[in-house]
């Protein structure tokens, strides 16, 4: 009749067994308390406790593996794309910016730098990408960018040895604002040189004159007005990664 | 002496427990995350009935700018979540328990018969097993709702990886606002379930942390009943699907030569199999 076996156990018996469930019950509880205030309390790198790093570094790896170039970001037809376009954020672009004598530093190797201008860039193969950004706020928005395939512009300028290291690293002119990213998602074949937004050129508050755009990342790593590139195998310095996000943050 | 009923296993005791404090985790660092993004609210026509959240409410719990904190915890305390909740899945489809808990086809009729038990409208309700047909609702859902979770968080996660998942959730912001109501739930589940524990009692609470069942003295038979164990387990819900608590002044030596597990003793008495709550509703009644 019953779900379970009944069964007969003495009053001294029961009361026993009662009082050691409940003080392992409660050991437990302080330990799980005691965990919690360790790991507030733990030591920081990057301002977020080191064994939180160590796991949102073991996502890393495991995500990752799902990155390919087969697996894109779903794209829309132009006329999806918004015309008024989010802008939300503005470090990195003092008003003090020239863009006269703007020109793109590619650092191949120490002591060998490259000086490209807008029309060196806007010579390569053109891609156009319209694809639903997503800020890591939690918003997203469907929009239009034109640029280099990043993949074109390493090919174009002999960056085979460059793009056998690990990391990529991008600078504002300023210094500012400064961004990391791995291998694999800056030659995605949808991570652009952005110099385009709806068919016209870049805005100033949108990173004038060239920006990055990638579907495989939030959109913090989208830096706007790339100043220097340059090549790592450690990771490069990363602006959010410092204030607690994750540094890889990919979609 | 006592009659006990091993109520809990151990192992969805620990489950159970885990659970817990990464549920909430998991649904504080979710606010501290939506925080930043703050869209959603009840609206008919133009009139906003509810924001989420209102400000003083994210004020009381100290949530505004800490989204990065909130992901680094999200993304942390997810694995624990997943694989409690994965082995806690396998361990009721290989011990037999999920019987006990997936609804069957009276459920949802019983539910709410149990439900007015509940609100004090209906003396009695059918007997139930280890839990009532509202019980074995909630808990299935609850269930579902984690694996509803799991899916509409790894979207909106890796959303360009996970992309075919994404779509079929109807897409990023779909997936995003599917598990913010999920999370609802969650939280209303709770709420509902603390009240719940609250109303059952002591000798309830206590078997999630002892895994005993203390049945009342009242009831207790000296000479207990050979119980099949095996047949115990499955048979007994088709075996007594007749008798209700009402049926049971009725029965007489006739009736209870057809169910053999059935002593007189036990008929006499109040109701043998149901749980708690049955229990005492009978003797009440006897008062």
């Amino acid at each position: 009749m019953n779900y379970k076996q009944e069964i007969f156990i003495s009053e001294k018996k029961l009361r026993n067994k009662t009082i050691i469930a409940f003080i392992i019950f409660i050991l437990l509880l302080i330990a799980g308390v005691f965990i919690w205030k360790k790991l507030r309390h733990q030591q920081q790198v990057a301002q977020s406790p080191k064994s939180i790093r160590k796991v949102l570094n073991y996502n890393e790896n495991l995500f990752s593996n799902f990155l390919s170039d087969e697996h894109l970001a779903k794209t829309y037809p132009k006329s999806a794309a918004v015309k008024n376009v989010r802008v939300n954020g503005n470090i990195g672009m003092g008003s003090d910016f020239d863009p006269s004598t703007w020109k793109l530093q590619l650092v191949r190797s120490p002591g060998d730098t490259l000086f490209l201008t807008l029309d060196d860039i806007k010579a390569l193969p053109k891609t156009e990408i319209v694809f639903d950004f997503k800020c890591i706020e939690g918003w997203s928005q469907i929009t239009y960018w034109g640029g280099v395939k990043f993949s074109d512009f390493a090919a174009k300028y002999n960056l085979n040895a460059q793009t056998q290291m690990k990391y990529v690293g991008l600078v504002t002119p300023d210094k500012r604002y400064y961004v990391g990213l791995d291998m694999p998602s800056i030659l995605h074949p949808q991570t652009i040189l952005c110099y385009e937004m709806n068919g016209k050129p870049l805005p100033m508050n949108q990173g004038y004159p060239l920006r990055l755009m990638t579907t495989v990342k939030y959109g913090i790593k989208d830096i706007k007005r790339i100043g220097t590139i340059f090549f790592s195998n450690e990771r490069p310095p990363d602006y959010w990664y410092e204030r607690g996000y994750d540094y890889y943050s990919g979609l | 002496m006592k009659k006990v009923i091993k109520k809990h296993p151990l192992a969805i005791r620990w489950f159970h427990w885990i659970n817990f404090p990464v549920l909430a985790i998991m649904v504080f660092s979710g606010m501290l995350i939506y925080w930043a993004n703050d869209v959603y609210h009840i609206r008919w026509g133009n009139r906003i009935f509810f924001k989420f959240f209102p400000d003083s409410f994210y004020k009381a719990l100290h949530i505004p700018y800490r989204l990065a904190e909130g992901m680094d915890l999200h993304f942390v305390f997810m694995w624990i979540f997943a694989i409690n909740g994965f082995i806690y899945v396998l361990y009721l489809i290989f011990s037999g328990e999920w019987r006990l808990i997936v609804p069957n086809k009276k459920s949802l009729k019983e539910s709410w018969l149990v439900v007015l038990h509940d609100l004090h409208i209906k003396k009695t309700m059918p007997p139930q097993k280890k839990y009532n047909a509202a019980q074995r609702i909630a808990y299935f859902l609850v269930i579902l709702m984690g694996l509803g979770s799991l899916l509409t968080g790894l979207s909106i996660y890796k959303p360009v990886q996970f992309h075919t998942l994404c779509s079929l959730l109807g897409g990023y912001e779909w997936a995003r606002i599917e598990h913010f109501i999920l999370t609802l739930l969650f939280t209303l589940f709770f709420v509902v379930h603390i009240v719940q524990v609250i109303f059952a009692g002591w000798n309830n609470f206590r078997s999630m942390v002892t895994g005993l069942d203390v049945l009342p003295d009242k009831e207790m038979i000296l000479q207990p009943v050979v119980i099949n164990k095996e047949k115990d387990f499955i048979t007994d819900e088709k075996d007594f699907k007749e008798i209700t608590l009402h049926d049971q002044n009725n029965l007489n030596e006739a009736t209870l030569s057809e169910y053999p597990s059935v002593t007189k003793n036990d008929a006499a008495g109040s109701e043998p199999s149901a749980d708690e709550n049955n229990r005492e509703e009978g003797e009440d009644e006897k008062k």
